[in-house]
């Protein structure tokens, strides 16, 4: 891909990613959000990496984001909108950003992998197809774990939204 | 990238779009005149032969009304609502093959390694179109409306995901083309007369393809807001639902949607289960192009077939109750999907040993 894509779909993800933050609608930065993982997914693709792009669309910008979007809608709230801006609160979370951005500077700059440039892949790879030897062969185990997990999780949750019978 | 890449992607593209675009005119036209024909009247037929011009002739009453804003609504995400409703129906056409080569060059505009995943990404996107439109509109029945749809299509997505895992558990790829590869070779999956047919292994295998092509069909028409599952729009409880606050070429769009997602939904069904582009005894494109025309031809007369039996379907069944249409699509068709899955898998050891 050329650097110019390249560049469009970083600066995509990065302005709508700061566009959630700022938007006081919150359907708008639900909204915003969706974009930025589109534009992710972008640069994913960018890297030959099809798999994890379009996972990043099919879950995140699909299916969690409907579901962020149904509850705002539900709640509708109006009450973010008319609250006054902490200017103090704003300064300390740029504040944060800013020293988290210097330290990844420094880490990037250190790192020696990071300065050159690798060949690119030989020949065609099927991510799909590497993904799901990585998953079922090399980690199967922790894969079944978190299977578990999740499955735990949603009786959890089963359990605790279930009204008590009276 | 070289130049005639380029140059023949651009000439797909166009292509596949106006081709799209006249089907989606024309399907308005077929749905409105088989509508006429299931209930024994007449339906459009006074402009140009037999109605043929009313697609033109609506397309410019719904240009020339009166394009109405309420001044309640969010006007921003109003505007964006509809063109958000198109949009994802269309580009999900650029992974599906719908013909073989035309001068050695392959009738896919996109052929990627992920094909269905990118379909269903794509397909999910559209639920923003219609949830936005109803938000936006700032009324309570498109509000409902696109709440509805949303957790529809939520809830569909599952089966229509799980449905097609048999096919790819027999390609083992999860290109589009691979799909229509596979079958030229063994046979369209609910009807493999191809290849070594005399095995008993494969007509076995055919009938849980077919409950995966049912419960795939079904799903694609909870996904598409099509009868007998069209609650986002149930007229009469709803009013017409998220399109009630919408006029002129914005309701246009939300029209031009759903038939596009119709369109698209059934190009995909026919590359899945019924042979994408192939028919017995036509040979593909390497053959001449005039071959690959055909292949072509036949692609569009398969979808234009589907078309047809979404339209049947909606004139011929009620409508589902909304907490039915829920039931059916969680405790119905995903455990239908679910054991189709260990079903398939179960009888696919076998089938290479005959």
């Amino acid at each position: 891909m050329s650097p110019f894509l390249f560049w469009v779909f970083a600066l995509m993800t990065l302005i709508f990613g700061a566009a959630v933050v700022v938007n006081r609608n919150p359907v708008a930065s639900a909204l915003s959000l969706v974009v930025s993982f589109l534009g992710l997914a972008a640069l994913f693709m960018s890297l030959d990496a099809f798999f994890v792009g379009i996972i990043q669309v099919l879950v995140y910008a699909g299916a969690v984001m409907v579901l962020f979007l149904f509850i705002i809608m539900l709640l509708n709230l109006q009450a973010e909108e008319r609250r006054r801006i902490n200017w103090l609160a704003a300064a300390g979370g740029i504040g944060v950003a800013v020293i988290l951005l210097v330290q990844i500077c420094f880490v990037i700059g250190d790192f020696q992998a990071a300065q050159q440039t690798f060949p690119p892949l030989a020949g065609s790879t099927d991510d799909v197809w590497n993904i799901g030897a990585l998953l079922f062969r090399n980690y199967n185990l922790p894969f079944q774990i978190v299977g578990v997990l999740v499955l735990v999780a949603t009786v959890g949750v089963v359990l605790l939204s279930k009204r008590e019978p009276r | 990238m070289d130049f005639a890449f380029v140059v023949t992607s651009l000439l797909k593209i166009v292509g596949i779009l106006v081709v799209i675009l006249t089907m989606v005119s024309y399907a308005v036209y077929a749905e409105r005149r088989v509508s006429a024909f299931i209930q024994d009247r007449l339906g459009p037929n006074r402009v140009g032969p037999a109605g043929l011009f009313q697609p033109i002739a609506d397309m410019f009453k719904l240009l020339l009304k009166e394009d109405f804003t309420p001044r309640s609504a969010n006007t921003f995400y109003y505007w964006l609502a509809p063109c958000l409703a198109v949009m994802p129906a269309i580009i999900t056409i650029a992974v599906v093959p719908f013909g073989s080569t035309l001068f050695g060059v392959p009738m896919v505009i996109a052929d990627v390694n992920v094909g269905i995943l990118f379909v269903f990404a794509i397909a999910s996107l559209g639920v923003y179109g219609i949830v936005i439109g109803g938000w936006a509109s700032n009324s309570k029945y498109p509000f409902l409306g696109g709440i509805r749809s949303s957790a529809q299509m939520l809830s569909y997505e599952l089966s229509l995901g799980l449905a097609v895992i048999p096919v790819f558990l027999l390609v083992g790829n999860l290109r589009l083309t691979s799909v229509v590869r596979y079958q030229i070779e063994h046979g369209w999956f609910i009807a493999p007369f191809v290849g070594d047919w005399t095995n008993p292994w494969k007509w076995l295998l055919a009938i849980p393809m077919i409950i995966s092509f049912l419960v795939f069909m079904i799903a694609i028409f909870a996904e598409t807001n099509r009868l007998p599952f069209d609650l986002p729009e149930a007229e009469q409880e709803l009013a017409g639902g998220y399109n009630i606050e919408y006029s002129s070429m914005k309701f246009a769009l939300y029209f031009l949607g759903e038939y596009a997602a119709m369109i698209t939904g059934s190009a995909v069904i026919v590359t899945l289960f019924l042979g994408g582009w192939h028919f017995p005894g036509i040979p593909d494109g390497s053959h001449g192009w005039i071959f690959g025309l055909i292949n072509i031809a036949v692609f569009f007369a398969k979808v234009a077939a589907l078309i047809f039996i979404f339209m049947w379907v909606r004139w011929t069944l009620p409508r589902f109750r909304y907490d039915q249409l829920m039931r059916l699509g969680w405790l119905f068709f995903f455990e239908i999907a679910l054991v189709n899955i260990f079903l398939v898998a179960a009888i696919l050891p076998y089938t290479s040993r005959l």
